[in-house]
């Protein structure tokens, strides 16, 4: 187990590197002149101008850049934007908001998901078994962009539940834009769930604890349940990753301050440093629940061993 | 094939000596029963309603791509009056109009051609990339499919929209044919940038799972080449799984094409696009909340005639979940 683990940490270095130097390479080449922009409508003097492309190394060569680019990130030093703010602040200011509408996704879509999947699976080809596979396609199907709009237009707007934009409403402004995010999983783990459960619901074991005379209950909850939720548990866990970093449309459109906002604000004013270190760190979350999963899938199945 | 046609078949089968005639098959094998998977899959699909309506939907929204005159009720989508500005659906217009008077339902209708193409063309990008990356990693193995899949790791990392955000930010001001070009081949082209790696892994793990089966090593003991062997035996073996990806696939990137747009980095004005059209409502979605809609509702059909009938596909094609 330990060497599995050391093993796919080995793996992850060339992920990282690989991934967080691509979007660097593509930064690197961001139009327009950083330095010129800094200055508005006062040009800037070329002494001024020629020490900023002193510090941020602009006329290196792209692999130097990053070279110091990747020493500094070692000494947790992210590097500032062209103000001089520092991103590791940016980071600290936006990552909250993000981390908050990531666990309001995370919980919608394990509670509805789970429960619509299980209660679709232990009755296969009933109405409610139909509905979920309905509308799960219907939910599969519309653009998150879309959904959106629609939730601010009806849940917002018309019946007033929810505010629309902003944290002002503390965990209230979390609901709706986290409900949003969550809406593709939320079907994915829903149908995964329906699926598993169906297949065990067959399953030898299962009939024999029916056999013994095991309440219904019981041997839903305790033997089919347990089950059937592994490839559900490991898909939820490496999903986290990904709406960490999947959140670029929900937060611009609910107007919340987080890293996917940012990340977007900064690709158009050219920010690059706050862009790659954003991006890296999205990166690394996604890697690292990966990673998670992957051991936490040993752990909840002994029938898996990695030698 | 007739009865006595058979017969014959099998007395010169047997004086030839590549059979017995003992235990020659019961069925006629050489019927059309052979493309069992592909007339099985039919079957399925007929009786799926599913299929009907996604076709009925793809159909109906090709033809809007082809001629959207037919669909925009002859209106010009570009015949603007300003006195008309976001009035509402009324029975002369059933869209409306646009912030600029323009009819609404016109101008919706013929933003269906460039979300098509861009989806089509990223998806054919896509494929090949990840039929040529994926069959070769699979095939050869060892260190090339070592680079090859951590290659693929490296682009999975990076969220579509994300990498597809910052490339088309950057295209312009670089010398990159096609990416420099803002137009709706540097849109297909950064989407299939950042999309090829789950097309790779599919046809990577189909020719590993099919590298090692007694029809292969037959073949290549019969002097076959690798071009042939991946040609002949491997690669038809990948199609059904990749064309139920592709299918649904091209939902996806139409839904990632519009967002894209949405976001300023997609299709430019005067080009008439439905991710144009929801970034102009969205200001005045409280007082002209159809300017949001109508765009949002064509989209989501289009991606759900893809989606439906990918997953039709998948019932049809996956013997595993046949009932």
């Amino acid at each position: 187990m330990g060497r599995y683990i050391a093993r796919r940490l080995l793996l992850t270095i060339p992920v990282l590197l690989g991934a967080s130097f691509l979007i660097f390479a593509m930064v690197y080449a961001l139009p327009g002149d950083p330095i010129r922009a800094l200055g508005g409508d006062r040009p800037i003097s070329p002494a001024v101008a020629a020490v900023l492309t002193e510090r941020f190394h602009l006329n290196d060569p792209l692999y130097l850049q990053y070279w110091e680019y990747l020493k500094s990130l070692l000494h947790g030093d992210l590097g500032t934007d062209f103000r001089g703010r520092p991103v590791l602040d940016t980071i600290e200011r936006t990552l909250p908001i993000t981390v908050k509408l990531t666990i309001a996704a995370v919980l919608f879509e394990t509670v509805i998901g789970i429960a619509a999947g299980v209660l679709a699976g232990i009755r296969r080809n009933s109405f409610f078994d139909n509905l979920v596979l309905i509308s799960t396609t219907l939910i599969v199907s519309i653009p998150i962009l879309v959904l959106a709009f629609l939730a601010q237009l009806t849940f917002g707007l018309k019946l007033g539940w929810f505010p629309i934009a902003g944290t002002r409403d503390g965990i209230y402004s979390y609901l709706l834009p986290g409900l949003v995010l969550a809406s593709g999983s939320l079907a994915y783990v829903a149908r995964l769930t329906r699926t598993s459960v169906a297949e065990n619901m067959s399953a030898d074991y299962v009939r024999t604890a029916r056999a013994k005379g095991l309440p219904r209950r019981d041997v839903i909850v305790r033997h089919t349940l347990r089950n059937s939720l592994i490839p559900v548990v490991t898909f939820i866990g490496a999903d986290i990753g990904g709406l960490l970093g999947g959140a670029i449309i929900t937060e611009t459109v609910f107007n919340l301050p987080g890293i996917g906002r940012e990340v977007f604000d900064s690709v158009r004013s050219q920010e690059g440093a706050v862009v790659v270190g954003i991006v890296t760190l999205m990166v690394f979350f996604f890697i690292f629940f990966n990673l998670v999963v992957d051991v936490l899938y040993a752990v909840l199945d002994p029938r898996i061993r990695y030698d | 094939m007739t009865d006595q046609q058979q017969l014959d078949l099998r007395k010169d089968e047997v004086e030839a000596g590549t059979t017995t005639g003992l235990a020659s098959p019961s069925v006629d094998v050489t019927s059309a029963r052979q493309n069992s998977l592909w007339s099985d899959a039919w079957g399925s699909l007929k009786r799926n309603p599913l299929f009907w309506l996604g076709s009925l939907l793809f159909v109906f929204f090709a033809l809007m791509a082809v001629v959207p005159q037919l669909f925009a009720r002859g209106v010009d989508p570009r015949a603007c009056d300003l006195a008309f500005a976001k009035d509402t659906p009324s029975s002369g217009h059933w869209f409306g109009y646009d912030p600029q008077g323009c009819d609404y339902l016109s101008n919706v209708v013929y933003g269906a051609r460039s979300s098509l193409i861009i989806g089509i063309f990223a998806v054919v990008v896509i494929l090949v990339l990840g039929v040529l990356v994926g069959a070769i990693a699979g095939f050869y193995g060892g260190v090339v499919d070592g680079v090859l899949s951590r290659l693929a790791d490296i682009f999975y990392a990076l969220p579509l929209i994300l990498g597809a955000l910052v490339l088309l930010r950057v295209g312009p001001s670089t010398d990159i044919p096609i990416l420099n070009t803002r137009g709706p081949g540097a849109v297909a082209l950064a989407l299939a940038l950042f999309g090829w790696m789950t097309a790779m892994r599919l046809v990577r793990s189909q020719v590993i799972a099919v590298k090692s089966s007694d029809y292969v090593a037959a073949a290549r003991a019969m002097g076959a080449s690798n071009r042939r062997i991946l040609l002949r035996h491997i690669l038809p073996n990948a199609v059904a799984p990749v064309l139920v990806y592709t299918t649904i696939t091209i939902g996806v990137l139409i839904a990632a094409e519009a967002t894209l747009t949405y976001l300023g980095v997609g299709l430019q004005r005067p080009a008439i696009s439905w991710g144009l059209q929801i970034e102009a409502g969205q200001d005045s979605i409280r007082s002209a909340p159809h300017l949001v809609l109508f765009p949002s509702i064509i989209l989501t059909l289009t991606v759900m005639a893809f989606v439906m009938l990918g997953d039709a596909l998948r019932d049809a094609l996956d013997p595993r979940q046949r009932a």
